[in-house]
């Protein structure tokens, strides 16, 4: 009558991934049943033993997220099913798993949930399913056990304090570099570095410097014209990204965090500014801060979003003619259902483009872009994963393409990973921006 | 048989009741002190007026997207709720032996009406109990527990409606009624219906996140 506790699926098998495969094979039973049970005692308790025993096995989760519904439906993806694979399993077992059990777990909770929040919008009670996954890749974690490419990042993270390994010389260059060549644009244009005192501390993600210097330069171009007194740190800090906050290396997580605002704090800024980033902005706003005991963080953060939208709406920045093709707008997780952007980023969107189509559903219940979470920096073993994973994503997009959109607008960069494989994959024939993009296309430029 | 049912109605009653409010306050406050020791952020994050503003939304019949998505079942489980927590209150069956113990009493529904929403409970039973077997991510999710849980949720209704009409061996089936009302109350504060207490708190705390922190809707 009940169904069987769990079926091995074959398919973390099939990928290869020497993160996962050597780290299982350092695994004993005893081992694992010792970490897990330390973990469990010394870091949960009334949330997951709550969120577990109130859970009436109801199913209303299920349709919440976009792994299960690009699955047709096939209840290992749905939030609670995931649960029920790993969390109820490990409790029920008292930790006394396998290794294979544990390959199965890292697989559910690192690639196959985007730790998007949108099943707590589904479910009457609310339980915290992004919570729970999180507890699954902590255990993963302190097991040895995570996918090679994102726990690169994490000693990235750990040896130079930003994502990418990229050495202090090499950001400071990069930041010269586009200042010169924003200069050919804007000739009294300046990245300022070290200003102490300075109204904004501008952080970004280490991607920006390693692949995307452009998005440096378009920003120097928006703070420039709108007159904002602005800097960037010289030093480690500058990086606000942050995957060990999803790989579970919270101990790491607390160092970048700390990193960010001690350097915040040495330039005497007055708030810091980030990027069109949403994980980074999770890490900075919501998660890191608690793990050091910051309520609130300890300085004000503003997203890129939000930022925009003070600049327009003070009239900092003027639009000298607007976007004519049709905009879409892609909602971040950690942006909307992280901080209520949803409605300044219209305002954002409707001030720059002449067109704007929303895409179904929108705001807080937008779906994930499944890049994020980590999910996209597990490797380009789990590419196809993330693809498959988010069809109701190329539907969604489909269907605001047929209404008219040609653009979409994605303020985060993770969204832009995910869906520039979505779009490519399932042939859909849109173009991709950040808001910094379009901003730049349309403002009124100094000379 | 006369014993029988002085006990099961008499000692046991108190026996059950001391079980669901004791167990339910046990359970209550164990939560609080493990959350003060192991999740003290919670306290910080807790917010009264975010928390009542999502759980107003939950239990409001079409209040969320989520319950608006499902209409069926919304209906279904907002009658069911109301009806398993009103009939065994407001019945006059019931009333009556308040009244005889302990001389107070106070208004009840009309006992066509309760004998109506008895089969409307048990027939949500049923349709939880299908929805189980028949809706994969349901099956999926489902153990044994799940389908013991139910039974003990349907069992006074089906037994207090079956001697509320006389229908063969009623007698027996009073006292069998009596002690499987007795069983659901005692079982609230240790099986998953401790959902009943713990609602307020899980929805209350994401909304409360949703809410102050993160300023958005979570429903
Ligand atoms: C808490 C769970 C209980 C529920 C849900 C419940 C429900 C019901 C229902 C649905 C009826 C039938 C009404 C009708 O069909 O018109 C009923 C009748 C009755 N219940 Fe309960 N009951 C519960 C507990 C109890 C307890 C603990 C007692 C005794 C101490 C009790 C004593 C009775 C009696 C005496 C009747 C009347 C039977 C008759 O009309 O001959 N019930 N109850
Ligand atoms: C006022 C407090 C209560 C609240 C807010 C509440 C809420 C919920 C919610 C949100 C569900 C999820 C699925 C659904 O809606 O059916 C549920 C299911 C359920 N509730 Fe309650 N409940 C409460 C009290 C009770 C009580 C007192 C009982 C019985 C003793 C009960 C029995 C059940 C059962 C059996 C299910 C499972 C249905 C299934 O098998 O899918 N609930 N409840
Ligand atoms: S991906 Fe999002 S909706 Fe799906 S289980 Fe994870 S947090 Fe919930
Ligand atoms: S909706 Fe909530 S209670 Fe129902 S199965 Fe999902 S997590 Fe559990």
């Amino acid at each position: 009558m009940a169904e069987p506790a769990i079926k091995r699926s074959d398919e973390s098998s099939k990928i290869v991934d020497e993160g996962i495969d050597k780290g299982i094979a350092r695994l004993t039973p005893e081992k694992i049943e010792q970490v897990i049970n330390k973990v469990l005692a010394a870091e949960t308790g009334a949330r997951l033993k709550t969120y577990v025993e109130t859970c009436v096995h109801c199913g209303l989760c299920s349709e919440a997220c976009h792994y299960y519904l690009s699955h047709d439906n096939d209840p290992k993806f749905s939030p609670a099913g995931k649960v029920k694979q790993t969390i109820w399993e490990i409790l029920k077992r008292k930790g006394k798993v396998d290794p294979e059990f544990i390959r199965d777990a890292s697989r559910i909770a690192s690639t196959e949930c985007n730790l998007c929040r949108r099943c707590a919008m589904y479910c009457p009670f609310g339980i915290d399913i992004a919570y729970l996954m999180s507890v699954v890749r902590r255990l993963c974690h302190m097991l040895g056990v995570t996918q090679l490419y994102i726990q690169d990042t994490a000693h990235s993270h750990s040896a130079t304090l930003n994502q990418m390994w990229v050495k202090e010389d090499e950001w400071i260059d990069t930041l010269f570099w586009q200042e010169e060549e924003a200069q050919d644009e804007i000739s009294s244009l300046r990245i300022p570095i070290e200003k102490e005192g300075s109204e904004i501390f501008y952080s970004v993600i280490a991607p920006e410097p390693k692949f995307r210097a452009q998005l440096i330069y378009q920003a120097a171009v928006i703070m420039n014209a709108a007159g904002v007194d602005f800097t960037m740190p010289a030093t480690p800090g500058w990086d606000n990204s942050d995957q060990c906050m999803f790989t579970g290396d919270y101990e790491m997580m607390g160092r970048l965090k700390k990193v960010h605002f001690e350097t915040a704090m040495r330039l005497k800024v007055k708030r810091i500014v980030m990027g069109e980033c949403g994980h980074a902005f999770r890490s900075v706003y919501d998660v890191g801060n608690r793990w050091l005991a910051w309520k609130m963080p300890p300085i004000p953060v503003t997203h890129a979003v939000e930022f925009y939208y003070e600049l327009l709406k003070q009239g900092k920045i003027k639009i000298a003619k607007k976007y004519d093709k049709p905009v879409t707008f892609q909602d971040p997780c950690n942006i909307i259902r992280g901080k209520g952007l949803h409605e300044k980023a219209r305002y954002v969107v409707d001030a720059l483009c002449e067109e704007f189509i929303e895409m179904h559903p929108n705001r807080e219940h937008n779906y994930c872009c499944c890049a994020g979470g980590g999910v996209i920096n597990t490797g380009p073993q789990y590419k196809m994963k993330r693809i498959k994973g988010n069809r109701i994503k190329a539907e969604q997009l489909f269907a605001t393409k047929t209404r008219g959109a040609k653009v979409i607008i994605a303020p985060c960069h993770n969204c832009h990973g995910g869906i520039e494989d979505i779009l490519h994959h399932y042939g859909l024939d849109m173009e991709l921006h950040f808001l910094g993009d379009i901003i730049y296309k349309v403002m009124e430029k100094p000379v | 048989m006369h014993d029988i049912y002085n006990f099961v109605s008499g000692p046991l009653v108190w026996v059950s009741f001391v079980i669901f409010f004791g167990g339910s306050l046990y359970r209550l406050i164990s939560m609080a002190v493990l959350a003060r020791k192991k999740d003290v952020f919670v306290y910080e994050y807790m917010s009264l007026k975010f928390g009542l503003r999502s759980i107003l939304h939950w239990i409001i019949p079409f209040g969320t997207v989520k319950w608006r998505k499902n209409p069926l079942f919304t209906i279904v489980t907002f009658t069911f709720h109301v009806c398993i927590i009103f009939i065994p209150i407001f019945l006059s069956a019931h009333i009556i032996l308040w009244k005889e113990s302990w001389d107070i009493s106070w208004w009840y529904i009309s006992d066509t009406t309760v004998d109506i929403l008895a089969v409307v409970v048990i027939a949500s039973c049923i349709f939880f109990l299908v929805r189980r077997i028949v809706l994969p991510e349901v099956k999926y999710l489902t153990s044994v527990s799940d389908y013991v849980i139910l039974a003990i949720v349907a069992a006074p209704f089906i037994t207090g409606f079956w001697t509320y009409h006389q229908w063969a061996g009623f007698r027996v089936m009073g006292i069998i009624h009596i002690i499987a009302g007795e069983i659901m109350l005692a079982s609230i504060p240790f099986t998953r219906l401790i959902h009943m207490i713990f609602f307020p708190f899980t929805r209350g705390y994401m909304g409360s996140e949703f809410g102050a922190i993160r300023h958005a809707k979570d429903w």
